[in-house]
C-alpha cells in the first residue's frame, strides 16, 4: 500500500482494521495463556485475578509427593503413553511415508484419505468405538489400550508432517545411491531417513504434544489405575477448582515454550522456504 | 517401476483398517442394536426426545457462532501477517503456535479464571462502574463462545497464512496499479484467494468446537448441554452403549456431511489442513 495518489481515508480505516483489529486479535489469542501462567504464582487460596501476591506455594504443593501423589502417577502415565505413541507412529507412519513417496500419484490419492481419516473424525467418537471393540474382544481399559488408541488417532500427524518433507525430496538422490551400489537398507539409512529427519522430528513433536493433551480417547480407554494428566486436571477443575491446576498449567506452558524453542533451533535449517 | 513402495505402506494400512475402520464399522452396526434385534429404535428414541433435538441444535449453533467469531478475529490477523514484514510474520506464527500447542485443559482453565466472578472481566466492569456487583460469565453460552473462539483461533489462522505465504504480493500490486483501493483489493483479490483456507478453517473450527468435550463440560456447565456430554452420559452413567453409538453416528454424520459439502464447494485437495 505505498501509492500516494490514493484517497487516504479508506487507507487509514484499512490500516486500523488490519493492524489495530489484527493486533487485538493476537492479544485475545495469547492473553489467556499469560493469565494462566501468572495465576500459577499466586499466594492466594482462590482463582482471583489479578493474583493477590507472589509465591511458589502451589508449585511446592504440586511437587510434594504426599499431597500430589495421584497427580504424579497421572503425569507418569501420560508421559509413558505419549512416548510410546511417538514410538508407535515412528514404526507405522514413517515407513508409510517412504512407501507413499515411491508410489504413483493415483495410488497415493486412493490410500491417503484412509490414513488421514483419524485426523478429521471427532476423537470422542473414536474413543467410544475403540471401547466397544475392546470390550467385545475382552480387553480392559489399560495403559496399552491407550497407546494403541493414540497411535491410531495421532499417527497420521506423523505421516502428514513427514510426507510434506518427503514430497520435497528429489527421488534421483535415492536412485543415485542405488546406482552407486548401495543396497536398499544402506540407501534408507544413509540417504532417505536423514533427508526425512526434519519432518519426522516435527511429527514426533506433534504426536507427543497431542497425546499428552488428549482427553477424548482416554476418557473411554483409561480406568482408575491408568488415569492420565489431562483427565486428572479435568477432574480437579470440576470438583474443587484446586489452585494446583494453575501450577500444572504453568509447568505445561513452560514445557511447551521450551520444546518450541528447541524445535525452532533443530528445525531451523529446513524452514528456509 | 515405482510400485516398490507399497510394502512400506502395509503396516499403517493394516493398523488403519484393523484399529480404525473396523471399530467405526462396529460402532455404526452397534447403533442399530435395539431391544429386539436390528432396528432404528435408538435413532427413533434420540430424535423422539425433544431434549436431545434441542442439544443437537445447541451444538450446531455453538459451532456456527465459534466459526463466525474465529473468522472475525482470524481474518485481520492473517491480513496483518500478509502486510507485515519478516519479523512481524515470525512473531505472528509464534503467537499462533503457543496457544495451539498448549494443552486444551490449560486453555480451558485459563478461561475459568477469566470468566469467573473474581476474574479480570468482572473486575474491569466493576472498576468502570458498569456493574455494581461481581458478575460471572461461567456457565453461559456467551462465555463458552468467547473461550471456544480463543481455543480454536489457530485452526483458522494457520490455513489462512499457509495460503498467504505462498501468494505473491504482485497480485495486489497489480490491482493497486489498476487503481483499486485497499478494501476493493481485499474483497475482489485477496478474499477469493484465501477462500480455500477459510473453508478449511471453518471445517476444523466447527469439528473441533462440536466435539470439545472438556471446554463444553466445564464452561458450559450443567445447563448448557452439548452432544459430546450426551454421549458420555449414555456410556458412563446410563450404560446404554447402543444409544451412545447412535448419538455418535448422528454427530459423525452431521459433521461429515458438512465436511463433504465444503470439500465439494472448494474442491481443494489439502482441505485436511496445514498444521
Amino acid at each position: 500500500m505505498r501509492s500516494h495518489r490514493e484517497n487516504p481515508i479508506p487507507n487509514v480505516l484499512y490500516r486500523a482494521f488490519v493492524f489495530g483489529f489484527g493486533g487485538l486479535g493476537l492479544v485475545y489469542l495469547v492473553m489467556p495463556i499469560v493469565i494462566a501462567l501468572t495465576m500459577s504464582f499466586t499466594s492466594g487460596q482462590t482463582l482471583k485475578y489479578p493474583p493477590e501476591g507472589f509465591s511458589l506455594r502451589w508449585y511446592e504443593a504440586l511437587l510434594d509427593p504426599v499431597r500430589s501423589g495421584t497427580e504424579h502417577i497421572a503425569a507418569a502415565n501420560s508421559l509413558k503413553i505419549a512416548g510410546l505413541a511417538v514410538l508407535g507412529s515412528l514404526l507405522f507412519a514413517v515407513p508409510a511415508t517412504i512407501g507413499m513417496a515411491r508410489m504413483k500419484r493415483s495410488a497415493v490419492n486412493s490410500i491417503e484419505p484412509l490414513l488421514l481419516a483419524p485426523l478429521v473424525l471427532p476423537s470422542l467418537v473414536y474413543g467410544l468405538a475403540a471401547l466397544i471393540v475392546a470390550n467385545f474382544v475382552g480387553f480392559h481399559p489399560s495403559l496399552w489400550l491407550n497407546v494403541v488408541g493414540h497411535v491410531v488417532v495421532f499417527g497420521p500427524l506423523m505421516y502428514r508432517a513427514a510426507s510434506v518433507v518427503a514430497q520435497g525430496i528429489n527421488p534421483s538422490l535415492a536412485e543415485a545411491s542405488t546406482i552407486m551400489g548401495a543396497g536398499w537398507f544402506t540407501t534408507l539409512r544413509r540417504v532417505t531417513l536423514p533427508l526425512l529427519t526434519p519432518g519426522i522430528l516435527a511429527g514426533a513433536f506433534l504426536v507427543f504434544i497431542q497425546s499428552l493433551d488428549n482427553v477424548s480417547v482416554s476418557l473411554f480407554l483409561a480406568d482408575a489405575q491408568t488415569t492420565v494428566l489431562p483427565l486428572r486436571m479435568f477432574a480437579l477443575i470440576e470438583e474443587s477448582l484446586d489452585v494446583r491446576v494453575a501450577a500444572m498449567s504453568g509447568i505445561l506452558i513452560g514445557l511447551t515454550l521450551v520444546v518450541m524453542l528447541v524445535a525452532r533451533k533443530v528445525l531451523a535449517p529446513s524452514r528456509s522456504g | 517401476m515405482k510400485a516398490s513402495g507399497f510394502p512400506y505402506v502395509i503396516p499403517m494400512l493394516v493398523l488403519s483398517v484393523a484399529f480404525f475402520a473396523t471399530p467405526l464399522a462396529v460402532l455404526i452396526g452397534y447403533s442399530f442394536f435395539g431391544s429386539q434385534g436390528a432396528s432404528l429404535e435408538n435413532y427413533g428414541r434420540f430424535f423422539g426426545d425433544a431434549f436431545n433435538f434441542h442439544v443437537l441444535i445447541n451444538t450446531a449453533r455453538l459451532g456456527l457462532e465459534t466459526v463466525i467469531g474465529t473468522t472475525i478475529l482470524g481474518v485481520p490477523i492473517a491480513l496483518f501477517y500478509w502486510h507485515g514484514g519478516r519479523n512481524a510474520r515470525q512473531v505472528i506464527i509464534f503467537l499462533t503456535l503457543i496457544p495451539m500447542l498448549t494443552s486444551n485443559v490449560v486453555r480451558t482453565f485459563a478461561w475459568i479464571v477469566i470468566l469467573g466472578r473474581q476474574g479480570p472481566i468482572s473486575e474491569a466492569l466493576m472498576a468502570l462502574g458498569l456493574t455494581g456487583s461481581p458478575i460471572s460469565l461461567m456457565f453461559t453460552e456467551l462465555g463458552l463462545v468467547m473461550a471456544m473462539c480463543q481455543i480454536d483461533l489457530p485452526l483458522i489462522i494457520l490455513p489462512l497464512i499457509a495460503i498467504l505465504s505462498r501468494t505473491s504480493v504482485q497480485f495486489t500490486e497489480a490491482a493497486q496499479v489498476s487503481g483499486a483501493g485497499p478494501w476493493r483489493i481485499l474483497l475482489t483479490v485477496l478474499l477469493p484467494m484465501i477462500l480455500p483456507g477459510l473453508l478449511a478453517g471453518w471445517i476444523l473450527v466447527f469439528a473441533s468446537t462440536s466435539s470439545s468435550f472438556v471446554t463444553q463440560a466445564v464452561i458450559g456447565g450443567a445447563r448448557n448441554v452439548y452432544v459430546p456430554q450426551l454421549i458420555y452420559r449414555e456410556v458412563g452413567t446410563l450404560f446404554d452403549w447402543p444409544m451412545a453409538s447412535a448419538i455418535a453416528v448422528v454427530l459423525l454424520l452431521s459433521t461429515g456431511l458438512l465436511l463433504v459439502a465444503m470439500a465439494m464447494i472448494s474442491r481443494h485437495r489439502r482441505l485436511i489442513g496445514h498444521a
